[in-house]
């Protein structure tokens, strides 16, 4: 009996977590103008305005851009605090890890609020590059703890092992360790990638006319002119996170890669 | 040989732990996080604490001196507590029907949310927003199955902005219970059973006390994301509800008063800490005891 209402109640969250997934896809093409799933036929109206909506294009290749600039830059720095504080000892090892993945608590509009402040005192007014500023401490994150989840199974004796065999620190790190957390910085990469292509919170403050970036627009484009062309631009957004959790799960495994 | 080797240990010369070079490579991203994140949050702290030039919290008590401000802060705590109580109800039943699954049940129970979590917020409340219309799927099958006779009007009310925020949330309580109760030794439950423990007695007297931790993880990070979120009650609510995100994000952006947006932001900022340091005091307590 309790089993029974247990898995009545999975299903239920089922249904709840995909519907609105479900939903977008399906307001995307329908003919209906006004969010209506139920009522209308298929139709490619909202795809064909989608196509033909130059402002949306923009801005998604300003997120695409700017995303891939975040990736690279938080690939690098999270690579190497995550083998630091993996294997050395060093005074404010605890307080840095928790500094490095505070952003994923922090409320988003308050970090925002002070880089806004902070980077114009700073005299970093170009809008792309204090978005990139911005983007790494959010996405920084999500490289450490997928890349420090990795490092917590790689076996250091082999970094030692080159060593002996005559190799220099940074050359056994690049040829040994590298190699070994390819698959795990990829995933994070990923999940990097579209914690950037997503940011609202922190973009809306930084973001100006021309660095419009896709959140923005399409946040704008729901309270200001609501069609059904928001469905389709949503819909590619999903086919994205899709792919990315595909690609993720081949590089590390879903388990893993969640529940580190 | 391992006393051998922990002398060994023990007499090498100190300066050498104190250079461990490897320890450098954490620096440029120390050095980013102080001047990209500690820096400006530190100079917005500052700002809002300083009174007409005194340092003092002013600005903070006057702003909070309005009802209708305070009224603002209830909202934020009242949508970040159900929210939270809410995922972590349905959230705990979803981890343990997960952790008891066969292996590729388990691995489609994990799609399904893992799906929604790594898909944007603002799609995921653009399909809430479809759902909650007056119209929408929600009350077409509220009103079919015969629970009420007119559709309600949850769009832009409190009822849809919690429903679909405990939605959104709920993934991130699934995903630390799930954690957990995967590292429980099935050997305990063996031993219990063997004891007469019954199925209901095992939950409560194993499960259930060894999952807390997991537990109190999640209801920290979903309190304080719920509390910080700024995008879900934007496309579910109406001007009449307001969080302090909204507020503050419109000090600067709509109504351009920086001082105002501080003091806000300021006491986001804590509620937010707040919600994330209980969880894990409680962990901590829980460890401590255990």
């Amino acid at each position: 009996m309790i089993r029974a209402l247990l898995w009545l109640l999975v299903g239920a969250i089922v249904a709840i977590e995909l519907a609105p997934l479900v939903v977008v896809v399906l307001v995307s093409v329908s003919s209906s103008p006004v969010f209506d799933v139920t009522v209308g036929e298929l139709s490619g109206r909202w795809w064909e305005r989608l196509w033909r909506n130059a402002a949306f294009w923009r801005s998604m290749d300003m997120s695409l851009r700017l995303a891939a600039a975040t990736t690279a830059l938080s690939l690098v720095l999270g690579g190497l605090a995550a083998v630091a504080i993996a294997r050395a000892r060093f005074p404010g090892r605890e307080a840095l890890a928790t500094l490095i993945l505070s952003p994923l608590m922090l409320p988003g509009i308050v970090v925002g609020i002070a880089m806004l402040q902070g980077y114009k005192a700073y005299g970093l007014t170009h809008p792309f590059a204090a978005l990139v500023v911005a983007h790494v401490v959010v996405t920084l994150p999500f490289v450490l703890r997928t890349t420090l989840g990795a490092l917590q199974l790689f076996d250091f004796t082999l970094i030692d092992a080159a060593r002996t065999l005559g190799s220099s620190l940074p050359r056994a790190l690049w040829t040994v360790l590298v190699p070994n957390l390819v698959p795990a910085l990829t995933a994070g990469g990923l999940f990097a990638f579209l914690a950037s292509f997503d940011n609202y919170p922190v973009s809306i403050f930084l973001a100006d006319a021309r660095t419009r970036t896709l959140p923005v627009q399409m946040l704008e484009f729901i309270e200001e002119s609501p069609n059904p062309t928001i469905a389709a631009v949503s819909t590619l957004l999903l086919a994205l996170a899709a792919l990315a959790l595909l690609a993720i799960d081949r590089l590390v495994g879903l388990r893993r890669a969640t529940t580190l | 040989v391992t006393a051998g080797a922990a002398a060994l240990a023990a007499s090498r010369p100190r300066r050498a732990r104190l250079l461990d070079p490897i320890a450098l490579l954490a620096l440029p991203a120390a050095l980013y996080f102080v001047l990209a994140l500690a820096v400006p949050l530190a100079r917005l702290l500052l700002g809002a604490f300083d009174d007409g030039g005194t340092p003092g919290a002013g600005q903070i008590t006057r702003w909070l001196a309005d009802p209708y401000n305070r009224g603002v802060v209830w909202n934020t705590l009242r949508y970040g507590a159900v929210v939270t109580v809410l995922s972590a109800l349905g959230g705990y039943a979803y981890a343990y029907a997960m952790a008891g699954a066969s292996p590729r049940l388990q691995l489609a129970l994990l799609i399904a949310i893992v799906l929604p979590m790594t898909t944007s917020v603002i799609v995921k409340s653009f399909g809430w927003l479809v759902l909650l219309r007056s119209n929408g799927l929600i009350n077409q099958a509220l009103v079919w199955t015969g629970a009420t006779d007119r559709p309600l009007p949850l769009l832009f009310s409190e009822a849809g902005l919690v429903i679909g925020t405990t939605a959104i949330m709920l993934p991130y309580m699934v995903l630390p219970v799930f954690s957990v109760l995967r590292q429980i030794r099935p050997e305990l439950l063996d031993a219990a059973a063997s004891l007469g423990a019954s199925r209901m007695q095992r939950f409560r007297t194993v499960v259930l006390p060894l999952s807390l931790p997991g537990v109190a993880a999640g209801m920290g990070l979903v309190f304080s994301m719920t509390v910080s979120a700024y995008v879900i009650p934007s496309l579910l609510t109406g001007a009449g509800f307001k969080t302090l995100s909204k507020v503050a994000a419109d000090a600067f952006l709509v109504i351009l008063n920086p001082t105002r947006g501080a003091a806000v932001s300021v006491i986001l900022l804590a509620i937010a800490v707040a919600g994330v340091a209980l969880a894990s005091r409680g962990l901590a307590r829980r460890r401590a005891t255990a």
